[in-house]
C-alpha cells in the first residue's frame, strides 16, 4: 500500500496556506465541511468556460457535450461508491438525499406508484429503528416521516464508549421494522459502526437500510453494493467537492419501484394537464435543473481522492487520530467523547475526536483555539441527543482530513493544553 | 492585549464564575419570564423581571441557564445594571447594546452608562459570538414586553 505524500496533497490546497490573526490556518473542522484542491476548482472552471450549457434538452454540439460530461461525473461518483451510474441520483447534499427518501416513502404510504411501491407502504405500528447517535439530518425526516403515518420510531442505544449495543440492535429490529436508518460513521465520535451487522439484521426481517455514509466517504474504501445496503447518501462538499451537489445510492429494484418526492421537468416521458408519467431512474428523482458544474467538480474530486488513494488516506488519518488520541487523553480535564478506555476496546475510526474541557465551555475552547489559529467545531454538531447522553450540551470537534499534518496535531494537543488555565478551570 | 483578552476580560471571567442574580426569584407581584435558546450551541437561559405595581420600574432580575463564560457574565451583568432602573430607560439600554455589540468593533459601550457591561464591547468584533453576549438581553427584552 503506498503511503500518503502529505505535502505534496497541501500542496493542491490554495486555502491550506492562509493565516488566521497571523498564525497559519491549522484546518481542523473537515468533518463539517472539507477544503477543495485546485483540481475540483479547475474542473468547474473548465466546464463553465468551455462547455456550459443546459443538460438532457437542446440539440446543439455544447448541449450534447456538457450532457456527455455531466453523464461522465454521474459514472465517476457512481464507481467511487462501487456502483452503476443509474444506481447515482444527484442531490443537494445528505440532508436533501434522506429527506427524499422519507417524502418518497411517505407518497408510496399514499399510494403513489403502486403497486410496485407498495413494499415502501409504511401502515400504522410499523417501525423506523434509527440510533441514538444521527446526526439530525438522518432522524428528524424520520420523526417527521412517523408522525405522517402512524410508523414508530426507535433507536438503537449507544453505549458509554460511543459503540452502538448490537445486542439492543438485534432485539429492535423485527418483523415490524420497515426501515433501519443509520449513519457508517459518527460525525462526533469518528467511530465506524458495525454496518454490515445492522444490515444483516435489517435484511433478515426484509426492513430497508439506509446509511449515512457522508463521514466515511471522504475517508475509507467504499463498496455499497458489496455492504448491501439499500440506499445510502453522502455531501460532495465534505469530500473536497463543492457544495450544493451528493449522491444518493439506491439498489436498482428499490429506486425502480419508489415513487418521486419533488416533480417537475426533466423527470417525465409523458405529461398531459392532469397526469404525467415518470422517467425510470435516477432521471425520476432530479426534477428541475441539476447542480450540473458541481457535479463536475466532485467528480474531481473523487477522482483526486482516488488518486491519493483511500487506503492510504485511511491510513493517514488513523495515525492522526491515534496522535490526537494519545495527546489529549494525557491532558487532565479533558474527556474525551466515545474513548475507547470507557468500554470495549478498540474500534476502528476516522480522523476525528469531540471532547470536553472540563469547567470551560465548548464555545470558549474553540475561541482560545481560534486565537492560535486553529480551526476546530463547537456545539452540539447537529447531535443533540448524543450529546445529551453525555450530560453536556456543546463539545469541541477537531476533524482530520488527508492534507493534515502530525505537526498540526501536536500544535492542537499543545493549545488544548491551556485551555484550563486560561479560563481559571484549574483547580 | 492579545485579541483574545480583548474579549476575555477579567471582569466576564469574574462574572462567569461568580454570576450575579442566579436563580430565579419567586413570582410575586407583577413579574414575567422569558426563556431564550441560542441553538447554534445549545445555550439556555431563564430570566425573570419583577416590576414595581405601577410598571414604571425594574424591580429586580434574575436568571437561571447555562452557556459560555460570555453569555453567563453578560446575564450576570446585565442583571446588575437594571436593578431598580425606570422601564423606558432599560429598554433604551438594550437597543444601544444591541446595536454596539452589532457594529463590528465600531461603537463602544459607555462604562459611565453600561457598568460592568461595558467590558463586553469586545463581544462585537467576534460576530460569531455576539449572540451569546445578547442572549440575556433579548430575554429581558421579552419579558418586559409581558411584565
Amino acid at each position: 500500500m503506498s503511503t500518503l505524500d502529505v505535502d505534496r496533497v497541501r500542496a493542491d490546497f490554495p486555502l491550506l496556506g492562509e493565516r488566521v490573526g497571523g498564525r497559519p490556518l491549522i484546518y481542523l473542522d473537515s468533518a463539517a465541511t472539507s477544503q477543495k484542491p485546485r483540481q475540483v476548482l479547475e474542473a468547474e472552471y473548465d466546464f463553465l468556460t468551455h462547455a456550459n450549457a443546459a443538460v438532457h434538452r437542446g440539440a446543439h454540439t455544447l448541449a450534447a457535450e456538457a450532457t456527455d460530461l455531466f453523464e461522465d461525473a454521474r459514472a465517476t461518483v457512481a464507481g467511487f461508491v462501487g456502483a452503476q451510474p443509474e444506481q447515482l441520483v444527484w442531490i443537494s447534499g445528505a440532508t436533501m438525499g434522506l429527506n427524499l427518501l422519507a417524502y418518497a416513502i411517505g407518497n408510496a404510504t399514499v399510494g403513489r406508484g403502486a403497486p410496485a411501491s407498495a413494499r415502501f407502504a409504511l401502515r400504522p405500528g410499523d417501525e423506523i429503528v434509527t440510533t441514538a447517535i444521527e446526526h439530525h439530518a438522518n432522524l428528524i425526516p424520520w420523526q417527521e416521516l412517523a408522525a405522517r403515518t402512524g410508523a414508530v420510531l426507535r433507536h438503537i442505544p449507544a453505549r458509554a464508549d460511543g459503540t452502538l449495543d448490537l445486542d439492543a440492535a438485534a432485539s429492535l429490529i423485527t418483523p415490524r421494522t420497515r426501515i433501519v436508518a443509520f449513519t457508517h460513521v459518527s460525525n462526533v465520535l469518528g467511530i465506524v459502526n458495525p454496518v454490515a451487522e445492522i444490515i444483516a439484521l435489517a435484511r433478515e426481517v426484509g426492513a430497508v437500510t439506509v446509511m449515512d455514509a457522508c463521514q466515511s466517504a471522504p475517508h475509507l474504501p467504499l463498496d455499497l453494493p458489496a455492504l448491501d445496503v439499500d440506499f445510502a447518501v453522502f455531501s460532495g462538499h465534505k469530500m473536497l467537492g463543492p457544495y450544493g451537489v451528493g449522491g444518493l445510492y439506491g439498489r436498482t429494484e428499490l429506486l425502480e419501484a419508489l415513487p418521486p418526492f419533488l416533480t417537475g421537468g426533466s423527470m417525465i416521458t409523458t405529461v398531459t394537464l392532469d397526469s404525467a408519467e415518470y422517467l425510470p431512474p435516477p432521471q425520476r428523482f432530479e426534477a428541475g435543473t441539476q447542480p450540473v458544474s458541481p457535479a463536475i467538480g466532485l467528480a474531481a474530486a473523487v477522482r483526486y481522492l482516488e488518486t491519493v488513494g483511500l487506503d492510504a488516506i485511511h491510513a493517514h488519518e488513523q495515525a492522526l487520530a491515534a496522535r490526537m488520541h494519545e495527546g489529549l487523553s494525557e491532558i487532565p480535564g479533558i474527556r474525551l467523547l466515545g474513548d475507547p478506555s470507557t468500554g470495549s476496546g478498540e474500534v476502528e475510526r476516522v480522523g476525528l475526536w469531540s471532547f470536553d474541557v472540563d469547567g470551560v465551555h465548548a464555545h470558549d475552547a474553540g475561541q482560545f483555539l481560534d486565537d492560535r489559529g486553529i480551526a476546530v467545531r463547537v456545539g452540539h454538531h447537529c447531535a443533540a441527543p448524543l450529546h445529551r447522553q453525555y450530560g453536556i450540551t456543546a463539545s469541541v470537534r477537531a476533524s482530520a482530513a488527508l492534507y493534515n499534518t502530525a505537526d498540526e496535531v501536536d500544535e492542537l494537543v499543545d493549545a488544548v493544553r491551556g485551555i484550563r488555565a486560561y479560563f481559571g478551570a484549574e483547580s | 492585549m492579545s485579541d483574545l483578552d480583548t474579549l476575555y476580560r477579567e471582569l466576564i471571567l469574574d462574572h462567569s464564575k461568580h454570576p450575579q442574580h442566579f436563580g430565579l426569584a419567586a413570582e410575586e407581584g407583577a413579574h414575567a419570564t422569558s426563556h431564550q435558546k441560542n441553538p447554534v450551541c445549545g445555550d439556555e437561559i431563564t430570566l425573570r423581571a419583577r416590576v414595581s405595581t405601577d410598571g414604571e420600574t425594574i424591580r429586580d432580575v434574575t436568571w437561571e441557564g447555562s452557556g459560555c463564560s460570555i453569555s453567563q457574565a453578560s446575564a450576570s451583568m446585565l442583571s446588575d445594571l437594571v436593578e431598580g432602573m425606570p422601564r423606558a430607560e432599560a429598554t433604551e439600554l438594550i437597543e444601544g447594546f444591541r446595536e454596539a455589540l452589532r457594529s463590528r468593533g465600531q461603537i463602544e459601550l459607555d462604562e459611565d452608562v453600561y457598568g460592568d457591561a461595558a467590558a463586553l464591547t469586545g463581544v462585537s468584533k467576534f460576530s460569531a459570538r455576539v449572540k451569546c453576549a445578547m442572549l440575556a438581553w433579548v430575554a429581558l427584552e421579552d419579558a418586559l414586553t409581558r411584565a
